[in-house]
Order: structure tokens, then C-alpha cells, then sequence
């Protein structure tokens, strides 16, 4: 148990560093798919976030967070990938 | 010892996800950094869940740490597909050091056929 606690700090300032790098491609994003892209990623990262909070805290419940969230962010990269070829939701 | 090999997998987990944020930042066109980052950020999240599910260590946790992870490999890569079929769609062109455009390549095709 001493090696525990810096060993996961240190994995919380990784994924900290993930947001930070896909933030970064978010506002300087020469296009619209790299914006895109990116948010996805961050949608991923999150969910790995979340996985370590369980790890912390031992509440299995938050997985079912993680996954209502890889949820929404999938739909939303469809419908915004949907959008970007130009055509409706619905073909 | 479970908790050691729990820590192992979050941190190669860790390790990948950075890995992947960096291709988003550093590489030159959509193309690249679609490649580079679904992959390496889908595979590092997996190894964390899967530390997590060890470090926790219950049946509950297992189970939906699993379809959890199926989830992300499932719908990561089909993300990644459909956001570069609408990038080329949208006119978006490749990188200039590009060697091979294969789906230019069958476009033109069929045209002509």
C-alpha cells in the first residue's frame, strides 16, 4: 500500500496531459474533422478517467458511467461525421 | 500481487493513452492523426479498465468492466472509419508527402467502368 498512492497521482497527471494535448488540437484545429477527432479521443480519455476514480474509490456503479458516456460520445461523432459528408441523419 | 500487476496495467495503460495524444498533436495531416490516436488511446483505455477490474477485484466490477471494453473497441474503430469517410467526403485533401491515395484510385475506376 505505500507505492500505491503515488503510482495512481501520477497516472491522474498522465491522463491530465491527454486532456491537455487533445484541448490543445480542439482550439488549434485547422479543420473541422481534426476537431472532431479530437473530441472523440477526449471522449475515450474520460473513460479511462473514470476507471481510475473506480480503482480509488472501489465503487463499481461508476463503471456504468464510463459507459453511458463511450455511449453518448460515439453517437455524437456519427451524427457530427453524418453532418460533415453532407447528408441528413436519417440516409 | 494483485495489486502490483493492477498498477503494471494502468500504467502501460497510461503510457498508451499519452503515446496516442502526442500522434494527435504532433503529426501533419487528419489522416495521420486519426490513425495514430484511435488505436493507441482505444488499447491503453482497455489496459486501464482492466487494472481497475484487478484493483477492485469484484464480480460486479468484472462484468462491467468487460462490456465496457468491448463497447470501446467496437466503437472506437467505427468512429475512426466513419470520421475519415467524411473527411474525404468533405473535399478534405491529403497530405502532400502522401504516397498512395487507394481510394482516389477505385473512385476513378468506377467512373470509368
Amino acid at each position: 500500500m505505500t507505492f500505491f498512492e503515488p503510482v495512481i497521482m501520477a497516472a491522474f497527471m498522465g491522463l491530465l496531459v491527454c486532456c491537455v494535448l487533445c484541448l490543445y488540437r480542439i482550439a488549434r484545429g485547422p479543420s473541422a474533422p481534426d476537431r472532431m477527432v479530437a473530441i472523440d479521443i477526449l471522449g475515450t480519455v474520460v473513460v479511462g478517467f473514470i476507471a481510475i476514480l473506480m480503482a480509488t474509490s472501489g465503487k463499481a456503479y461508476l463503471l456504468d458511467v464510463a459507459l453511458v458516456w463511450a455511449m453518448v460520445s460515439f453517437i455524437g461523432t456519427l451524427a457530427l461525421a453524418k453532418h460533415l459528408a453532407g447528408k441528413g441523419l436519417n440516409d | 500481487m494483485t495489486e502490483i500487476l493492477g498498477i503494471a496495467f494502468i500504467a502501460i495503460g497510461v503510457l498508451f493513452d499519452i503515446s496516442g495524444c502526442i500522434g494527435l498533436v504532433r503529426l501533419p495531416d487528419v489522416y495521420n492523426r486519426i490513425q495514430a490516436s484511435s488505436k493507441c488511446v482505444a488499447a491503453g483505455t482497455s489496459l486501464i479498465i482492466i487494472g481497475s477490474v484487478i484493483l477492485v477485484g469484484t464480480a460486479a466490477a468484472a462484468v462491467k468492466g468487460g462490456i465496457c471494453i468491448a463497447f470501446i473497441l467496437i466503437t472506437s474503430s467505427t468512429a475512426a472509419h466513419a470520421l475519415a469517410h467524411a473527411a474525404y467526403r468533405s473535399g478534405l485533401k491529403p497530405w502532400t508527402g502522401t504516397i498512395v491515395d487507394k481510394y482516389q484510385e477505385d473512385t476513378d475506376k468506377e467512373a470509368v467502368s
